[in-house]
C-alpha cells in the first residue's frame, strides 16, 4: 500500500496520473439521456469505464406530514456485485448511502425542484420524484458520474397522464416537464499527498488523503458540500478545491 | 469410419466435434464420449498424426509446477502467507520457502511481506487437489515494490513475452521500464509514469492482437513511432 502510494505520487509530481492523464482532466464523458422506457425520466453516463444510469420515476403519495404542501424526493443507490466484484448484494454498505444522499443533497438544497408545484392537494395528494442509480461499472468516480445523471435524468422527466378516474397511466406520457429550477452538478476534487486531481480511478480512490464533493447550480453557487477521507482539509485547500470543482462544473455543464 | 472434421489450427467451440472414430487420440483439452471427439473448451486446434490437442484461448489460469509467477498477500498466517495466484486456487508460502533468515516464533510476518503486497513466486507443488506450494527462494524471485500490475489472458502470456523473450524484451528496449511477467497474466511494469503508460498500452495490444500473424513487426512499428526510436528484434520474426 505504501509502496503504491509513493509510486502514484512520484508519477503525480510529473504531472501523470495513473491512466496518462493529466491531475485536472476527466475521462471521456457521455451523457445518453432517455434510455429506459419504463421510467419517466433516465440517463446513461459514461466517465472512461464507469458507467451509471439513472432512472426517475414518478407516483402520486400522500405528503409527509411536516411538509404538508411539498412533494416528496428519493434518492436511491444500489451498487450491485456486476458493477465490480467488491460490491456485495444485500442492504446498502456505506458507500451507497453516501452516494445517495451527496446527490439528494444537490438536489435537494439547491431547490432544483420545485416542490411546491408537486403538490395537488395540500397534505392529501402530491407528486414524489423518486431518483434511482445503478452503476453498470464502477471505475471510479461514481459521484460525479451519479450527479450527471441524475440531473440528465430529471431534465428529461415528463409526467405520466392521469385517467379521468385518478389513476396514474404509465403507458401515457404526457408532454408536461418536471418543474426544475436550477440544474445542480457535482464535482468531487480529491487530495493525495500535496495535489489535487479530479475524476479518480479506483487506485487513487483507495489512497486518497481526503476529498471534496461540492454540489454547484448553473450560476457556480455551492449548494452542498461533502468531504470524505481521513486528512483534514485548510481553509486555503477547502478554497483552491472549490475553484477546481467551479471550473470542473462548466465543462461538465457543456455535455448536457 | 475414421474422419477428421477439424483442420490444424481451426478454432472450435466447446462441444465441437473434432473427430469420428477411434483411430483418433484426445488430448489436453479434449475428450472422447462415444466414438467423437469433442473439444472441451474455446481454443484452437493441433493435430500431430492422430492425436488431437486443444490451445485454450480463454479461461482462467491453471497453477503448473515451475511457473513464475506474480502472487498477491490475501493472509498472513501462523507460519506463512495466503496468496492469490490469479486461479481458482490460492497457494501457501511456507516461512522456509519465503527468505533465509531466522525468524523467531510469532514474529511480525508483515516486515517481511504484508497484505495486498505483491511477489514474483515460483511454483514448487501442484497436488491432485490444487493445493499449491510457492517459494521465493531462486533467482529472480523477490517482492515488487512500487510500479504498476497489469493483467493479461494467462493463455496469452505466451505471446507477451515472445520466441526467447523477444516480445517484452523489445517493450523493454522502447520504454526503459522494468517489466516482469508472471505465467499467470500478472505483469508488474516499473518505469517513468509516461513509458509505464506505454508499456501497458503496448502489452495490451499484443494481448488483444495475440493471433495475428506478423505481431512482432506490428508492435515494433507500434513503439517505434510511439518513442520514435530505432529498435532491435532478437531472436527473429514469429510466425
Amino acid at each position: 500500500m505504501k509502496d503504491k502510494k509513493e509510486h502514484i505520487l512520484k508519477a503525480l509530481k510529473k504531472g501523470v496520473r495513473y491512466d496518462g492523464r493529466k491531475l485536472l482532466e476527466y475521462r471521456k464523458i457521455t451523457v445518453e439521456p432517455g434510455i429506459v422506457h419504463g421510467a419517466e425520466g433516465s440517463a446513461k453516463v459514461k466517465i472512461g469505464d464507469t458507467e451509471i444510469i439513472a432512472g426517475v420515476k414518478i407516483a402520486l403519495e400522500t405528503p409527509y406530514p411536516d411538509t404538508p404542501e411539498k412533494g416528496n424526493l428519493m434518492v436511491n443507490a444500489e451498487l450491485r456485485p456486476m458493477a465490480n466484484p467488491d460490491f456485495e448484494s444485500g442492504p446498502p454498505g456505506e458507500e451507497a448511502i453516501e452516494i445517495a444522499r451527496v446527490i439528494d443533497r444537490g438536489i435537494r438544497e439547491s431547490k432544483a425542484i420545485d416542490q411546491e408545484k408537486l403538490c395537488i392537494e395540500k397534505g392529501e395528494k402530491a407528486w414524489s420524484v423518486m431518483i434511482d442509480l445503478v452503476p453498470l461499472n464502477a471505475s471510479g468516480n461514481l459521484l460525479d458520474a451519479g450527479a450527471l445523471a441524475a440531473l440528465a435524468a430529471l431534465k428529461n422527466t415528463v409526467f405520466p397522464e392521469i385517467t379521468e378516474e385518478g389513476i396514474i397511466n404509465y403507458d401515457k406520457k404526457t408532454k408536461e416537464k418536471l418543474p426544475l429550477q436550477k440544474e445542480p452538478l457535482e464535482v468531487t476534487v480529491l487530495k493525495i499527498g500535496e495535489y489535487f486531481v479530479v475524476d479518480p480511478l479506483p487506485e487513487e480512490e483507495e489512497l486518497l488523503d481526503a476529498r471534496l464533493t461540492v454540489a454547484l447550480t448553473a450560476e457556480n453557487m455551492i449548494c452542498a458540500v461533502q468531504k470524505g477521507g481521513t486528512e483534514p482539509l485548510s481553509i486555503k485547500e477547502i478554497d483552491t478545491m472549490v475553484g477546481i470543482a467551479q471550473d470542473k462544473a462548466k465543462e461538465l455543464r457543456k455535455l448536457l | 469410419m475414421e474422419t477428421l472434421k477439424v483442420k490444424n489450427r481451426d478454432i472450435v467451440v466447446p462441444g465441437e466435434t473434432l473427430a469420428e472414430g477411434m483411430g483418433f487420440l484426445p488430448s489436453r483439452g479434449t475428450y472422447r464420449i462415444r466414438k467423437e471427439i469433442k473439444a472441451q473448451r474455446l481454443g484452437m486446434i493441433s493435430v500431430d498424426k492422430k492425436v488431437i490437442k486443444l490451445i485454450p484461448l480463454t479461461g482462467a489460469y491453471l497453477p503448473k509446477v515451475g511457473d513464475k509467477i506474480i502472487v498477491k498477500v490475501i493472509d498472513i498466517m501462523m507460519s506463512g502467507w495466503r496468496v492469490d495466484t490469479r486461479s481458482a486456487y490460492s497457494a501457501v508460502l511456507g516461512l522456509k520457502d519465503a527468505t533465509s533468515d531466522y525468524i523467531a516464533k510469532g514474529a511480525d510476518l508483515t516486515q517481511y511481506f504484508g497484505l495486498e503486497d505483491h511477489m514474483i513466486a515460483q511454483i514448487t507443488n501442484v497436488t491432485s487437489q490444487k493445493l499449491i506450494d510457492v517459494t521465493m527462494r531462486g533467482p529472480g524471485l523477490r517482492k515488487l515494490r512500487g510500479g504498476r500490475i497489469i493483467t493479461v489472458n494467462s493463455h496469452k502470456v505466451p505471446r507477451v513475452i515472445g520466441k526467447e523473450g523477444s516480445m517484452v524484451t523489445m517493450v523493454k528496449q522502447a520504454t526503459d521500464c522494468n517489466i516482469i511477467v508472471g505465467q499467470n497474466g500478472r505483469i508488474w511494469i516499473d518505469g517513468e509514469p509516461e513509458k509505464e503508460i506505454l508499456a501497458e498500452e503496448a502489452i495490451k495490444k499484443i494481448e488483444k492482437e495475440a493471433h495475428t500473424a506478423g505481431l512482432t513487426d506490428s508492435i515494433k512499428k507500434f513503439l517505434e513511432k510511439k518513442t520514435s526510436k530505432k529498435l532491435e528484434v532478437k531472436g527473429g520474426s514469429q510466425k
